[in-house]
């Protein structure tokens, strides 16, 4: 790991939570204001989360808590190593993991809305991971590698080269960040279907390091939009920023002009976009490197 | 911080006539846009730190009301909401109403009316704020731990006995 990484790291650890409550903040008013609202604090995020820590410790049973504790470390593992300049198949497998425990904590309370949240956040996974993995791989046939370090090595950004891989991620991004459909276990609209699902049964603490690890995983996601414009020019760190900002805003856009996707139309929407905008992208790319 | 800076709210319907439901669910649109305290309508006891009960409790769902009550995590707050949450109202007298929501959980606010005004319920979420701050510093000094339902139950149950013995 060169020092630059290990200052990244370090950064991405200290400051990624308090970033990330200011986007979603940011989110929070923007969406009330395109409904006519005022909207909460912008760091209501913040709030939110320091008054989880405080309230009472309590779990239905000990392996909820340490599968959650799982999930909050293998978010923040996979972000470390993405800013380190690590493996971004590692980073993605590492993110999986993270995932697979939290349905795990959400199976472990034996409880039927945790199961049903469990069950959609599978198929949520199930929607956007092909995407995912085919970022990737998008990423190795434009740089011949999987680094992350070697990746921002470019010297045209990525975007020109993977136009339809990056529509497909940001397509995905809208389920990752837990936006749309409005159904699914943890989404973030006032809906009470599946009572919070996958978290329905975490509370205090415990629901608080659920979301601290969804507040490293929105850095981290934010951090691959930028990978795709981020080139060997360090200038080029303020477009990816300007980038990272015009996606979080299209985002909530989305998010109000489509308020009710179901998770039916969630998997086969991000499939038929992973096949032709992805897939099309993959062969391009294919053929190019030929 | 102080923890009333993200209140998040769950309303139950014990047995009302849907009134106070009403004025409750409206006052929680985003028409009048609560988020704006940084309220939340969670609909998840395990989530929530103020708990707003609507009508008289029956003996029914006086499980239910307590299952809610016992699974909210410290420090919590109860309100009840309109007058037949508060003593019964105009159900009092019912076979099946046990009477307000203080016959089966510990009430901490009582917003009266019918149905609840939604000026008084303000007022009576505002009450309920400054109460969840005073809990949140007693429970970090260790001076407070809220009664289960069941301690509830047994506490007025020793009181209803001591009365009939002064009696």
């Amino acid at each position: 790991m060169t020092m630059i990484g290990m200052i990244a790291v370090i950064i991405y650890l200290v400051i990624s939570p308090l970033i990330a409550c200011l986007i979603s903040g940011v989110d929070r008013v923007v969406t009330a204001r395109m409904q006519g609202r005022k909207g909460p604090k912008l760091m209501q995020p913040w709030y939110d989360i320091v008054k989880l820590f405080a309230k009472e410790a309590t779990s239905v049973n000990d392996m909820q808590k340490i599968l959650v504790m799982a999930h909050c470390f293998f978010a923040i593992f996979s972000g470390a190593v993405f800013f380190a300049g690590g493996d971004i198949l590692l980073v993605l497998f590492a993110l999986t993991m993270a995932e697979v425990f939290l349905v795990l904590a959400a199976y472990s309370v034996n409880a039927a809305y945790s199961e049903l949240g469990a069950q959609r956040e599978l198929l949520q996974m199930m929607a956007y991971e092909p995407m995912t993995l085919l970022t990737a791989v998008g990423f190795y046939l434009s740089t011949g590698s999987f680094k992350v370090e070697d990746i921002i090595k470019t010297d045209i950004p990525l975007i020109i080269k993977m136009p339809g891989f990056f529509i497909g991620f940001c397509f995905i991004l809208v389920i990752k960040m837990r936006k749309s459909p409005f159904d699914l276990a943890t989404s973030h609209h006032a809906h009470q279907e599946v009572i919070k699902g996958l978290t329905g049964d975490l509370s205090g603490p415990v629901y608080g390091f659920s979301e601290l690890a969804e507040l490293y995983e929105e850095v981290l996601m934010l951090g691959i939009v930028g990978l795709f414009f981020v080139t060997s020019d360090p200038l080029s760190l303020a477009g990816a920023a300007a980038a990272i900002i015009i996606v979080m805003f299209c985002m909530s856009l989305t998010d109000n002009i489509f308020p009710r996707v179901k998770w039916e139309g969630m998997l086969k929407a991000a499939w038929i976009v992973t096949f032709f905008a992805g897939g099309a992208n993959l062969v391009v790319l294919s053929l190019l490197n030929r | 911080m102080r923890i009333s800076k993200s209140p998040w709210l769950l309303h139950y319907d014990g047995s009302s006539c849907n009134g106070c439901d009403i004025e409750v669910l409206a006052a929680t649109t985003p028409r009048f846009d609560v988020e704006r305290f940084g309220i939340i309508n969670t609909g998840n006891p395990r989530h929530a730190d103020i708990f707003l009960c609507t009508g008289g409790v029956n003996s029914q769902n006086k499980d239910v009301v307590r299952q809610i009550y016992d699974q909210m995590p410290d420090p919590k707050v109860v309100l009840a909401c309109g007058i037949c949450a508060c003593d019964g109202g105009i159900f009092k007298d019912c076979y099946n109403i046990m009477g307000g929501t203080d016959t089966v959980i510990p009430v901490d606010v009582y917003v009266p009316g019918c149905a609840v005004r939604p000026e008084a319920l303000i007022d009576g979420v505002v009450k309920a704020l400054k109460l969840l701050d005073e809990k949140a510093e007693k429970m970090k000094r260790g001076e407070y731990k809220s009664l289960t339902s069941a301690e509830y139950e047994a506490a007025r149950r020793q009181d209803a006995a001591e009365e009939k013995n002064n009696a």
